[in-house]
């Protein structure tokens, strides 16, 4: 088996959990007492990346430049990560300035059939001497060889290994086993998996992912993320020391680190609430989650009955937009006759 | 007596320029006098040449070896590619309708600024998503002046994103966003493109989002209402979705654009946003000179 290393999305992922508010303060604990871990990388940021700070998917507490200037300051031994969308941030405004603050790796995301968009991003980070990777989203929505086919033109394009994530954690283990060996089979980089817990499944589906040739887990302390959470890293470095395959991360200090930080940062812990697991089911974001729950108090309906629409819509990350519309919809099938008195008294 | 139409040259042929050529088939005032790529096989030439129209698949050139052959150009290539094509344009003396985000001419959105753009030899259609939503964003900042941010959020079906769209999404976030503070005014602004490859398509939505405090709903409505008709002139599958609503402290008004089907089916209302308004500024064009000719 090949080396696994680890990237840290806790700081970016569990952004989503608490509304993107982390304080700066926290951001310079968590770096500083998790420096010495063992772990690769550790991505810093909004929920959604670089310059995803916004009304659709959530305003940040702190600037971009302002969290990666005091994670840099904090880290010494691990190299320090940013998520990018294209769509969200630009060249200009975003990355350029982060890698000004001197960010070591950029991530670049696509949905899972949208690779190409990527493109000048990767090239980009590529031609200015970084580490860079590629990021599948959502990677239930395509087969396995449409999977391999994007993830080849990231390849193309310069990056040093593909990550598929588990956008909605919809994930069975029979899907993760096929995916990541099929592309572990035919490309030249690496591949690494992301989940999500919404059917419990994060843990196992990563070790399966490692067992099936994924050398990249990107995954978050006390499982701290979107939705139902991330895989739990701590729990993950146990269980491959258990079964043979030491990970060479110190389980001591990633667990001091969720207990003296991130429990702190966290408002509730991640839970496979009722909600978690009809986004896993629908196969949406689960970052929509707290949308989702805002849009059904504010339309008084079934936050359940969001899901299940937005799953037959097939939205993908970022069209949080599409909540708002959909809770309406159902409002005027609940009470047509009334859909003119709803809207106008919004207004 | 108008009879004559004046003539016009499509540099690229993939999904707008192809879409643009069906727009100038149906034009008064203008007709295309040559369909210009570089790939001799493509679908787009191929169509072209069933439609009876001059193609050439030396793409520029055709334009530099024949300069009588059009007085419009309209280049729809791609944004790195239209800074080669821009100068031989100028040089040649064609009144150049870009519709790659090269921002290289000045910005125009026809509802704001078409008359001004008639002046300039090298007009920039912005982007889809900036046709779309600017002139909502600057309705919204001329009732509430004091807005200090509006966000745009523009999600287009993925079969509508053509490879150019694609290559150049970098470019096309930022034009959307500079825009959006070039015409209307707002001190801070932000773009956000989606491509949404669900099926059957998603039709092109655009969600305009203003943080303010008290927005002045009725005015706004009402300036919201007259842009839509007046848009809807040119880009007849324009229309306001939702809103303009106020929660949470921001102000949400939706546009939604079907398309004609000219090239592509109706859910490429991005498309047509695009192309109907360089259509509109060709025309205005094309009205100037016939009239300086009577």
């Amino acid at each position: 088996m090949n080396k696994v290393i680890f990237f840290d999305s806790t700081l970016r992922d569990g952004s989503h959990a608490v509304r993107h508010q982390i304080e700066l303060e926290s951001i310079k604990d968590y770096c500083e007492l998790i420096d010495n871990a063992g772990l690769h990388t550790v991505i810093v940021g909004h929920g959604n990346g670089l310059g995803a700070s916004s009304l659709q998917v959530g305003l940040s507490a702190h600037t971009d430049e302002e969290m990666l200037k005091i994670a840099r300051k904090s880290l010494q031994k691990t190299k320090l990560g940013v998520f990018m969308l294209p769509g969200f941030g630009t060249i200009k405004d975003d990355l350029e300035p982060a890698i000004k603050i001197g960010v070591d790796l950029v991530c670049v995301g696509t949905h899972c059939t949208e690779a190409d968009v990527s493109r000048q991003y990767i090239e980009y980070v590529s031609e200015s001497g970084l580490d860079v990777y590629g990021v599948l989203m959502m990677y239930h929505r395509a087969s396995k060889e449409k999977l391999l086919e994007e993830a080849q033109k990231m390849q193309d394009y310069g990056a040093m290994g593909v990550i598929l994530m588990d956008s909605a954690g919809a994930s069975t283990p029979q899907m993760v086993s096929a995916a990541i060996k099929y592309l572990a089979d035919n490309l030249k980089v690496a591949v690494g998996f992301h989940a999500h817990n919404n059917l419990s499944m994060a843990v196992s589906n990563s070790l399966l992912a490692i067992e099936n040739g994924a050398t990249i887990i990107d995954a978050t302390i006390k499982g701290f993320g979107a939705g139902a959470g991330n895989c739990q890293l701590e729990a993950l470095v146990a269980l491959l020391e258990k079964c043979g395959k030491p990970s060479g991360v110190n389980l001591y200090n990633v667990l001091d680190v969720g207990d003296k930080v991130v429990s702190k940062i966290m408002t509730k812990p991640p839970e496979v609430s009722s909600l978690s697991i009809i986004s896993g089911m629908a196969g949406v974001f689960s970052g929509f989650s707290n949308h989702v729950i805002a849009a059904a108090e504010r339309f008084d309906v079934d936050a359940r009955d969001i899901f299940i629409e937005l799953g037959k819509l097939k939205v993908v990350g970022g069209q949080e937009d599409s909540i708002v519309r959909v809770a309406m919809k159902l409002v005027a099938r609940k009470r047509s006759d009334e859909v003119s008195y709803q809207i106008e008294s919004l207004s | 007596m108008i009879s004559q139409k004046i003539k016009v040259g499509i540099i690229g042929t993939g999904n707008i320029g192809t879409d643009l050529l069906y727009k100038i088939q149906r034009s008064e005032l203008l007709e295309c006098s040559l369909f210009a790529g570089r790939d001799a096989e493509s679908q787009g030439i191929k169509r072209a040449e069933k439609m009876g129209v001059h193609t050439s698949h030396q793409s520029i050139d055709a334009i530099k070896n024949e300069p009588t052959i059009c007085d419009i150009v309209f280049d729809a290539t791609s944004a790195k590619a239209h800074i080669q094509n821009a100068k031989i344009l100028k040089e040649l003396g064609k009144f150049t309708i870009d519709l790659t985000p090269s921002r290289i001419g000045k910005m125009c959105i026809p509802v704001i600024n078409v008359s001004e753009a008639l002046d300039l030899d090298n007009v920039n259609m912005v982007t889809c998503g900036g046709q779309a939503s600017v002139p909502i964003a600057k309705a919204i900042m001329d009732c509430n002046p004091e807005t200090e941010y509006i966000e745009v959020v523009a999600s287009i079906s993925s079969k509508s994103a053509g490879p150019g769209t694609r290559l150049n999404i970098d470019e096309y976030t930022q034009t959307t966003k500079d825009a959006i503070k070039v015409f209307s005014g707002v001190p801070s602004a932000k773009a956000i493109i989606i491509l949404n490859p669900a099926e059957p398509p998603i039709l092109m939505n655009n969600t305009i989002y203003a943080k303010m405090k008290e927005p002045n709903l009725e005015k706004i409505k009402a300036r919201v209402l007259e842009i839509e008709a007046e848009i809807k002139q040119y880009v007849p599958g324009y229309k306001i979705a939702l809103g303009p609503i106020y929660e949470n402290g921001r102000l949400v008004v939706m546009i939604e654009v079907t398309g004609r089907g000219d090239y592509l089916p109706s859910y490429s209302g991005n498309l047509d946003i695009i192309t109907c308004a360089a259509v509109k500024v060709a025309e205005e064009y094309a009205k100037k000179i016939l009239k300086n000719h009577e």
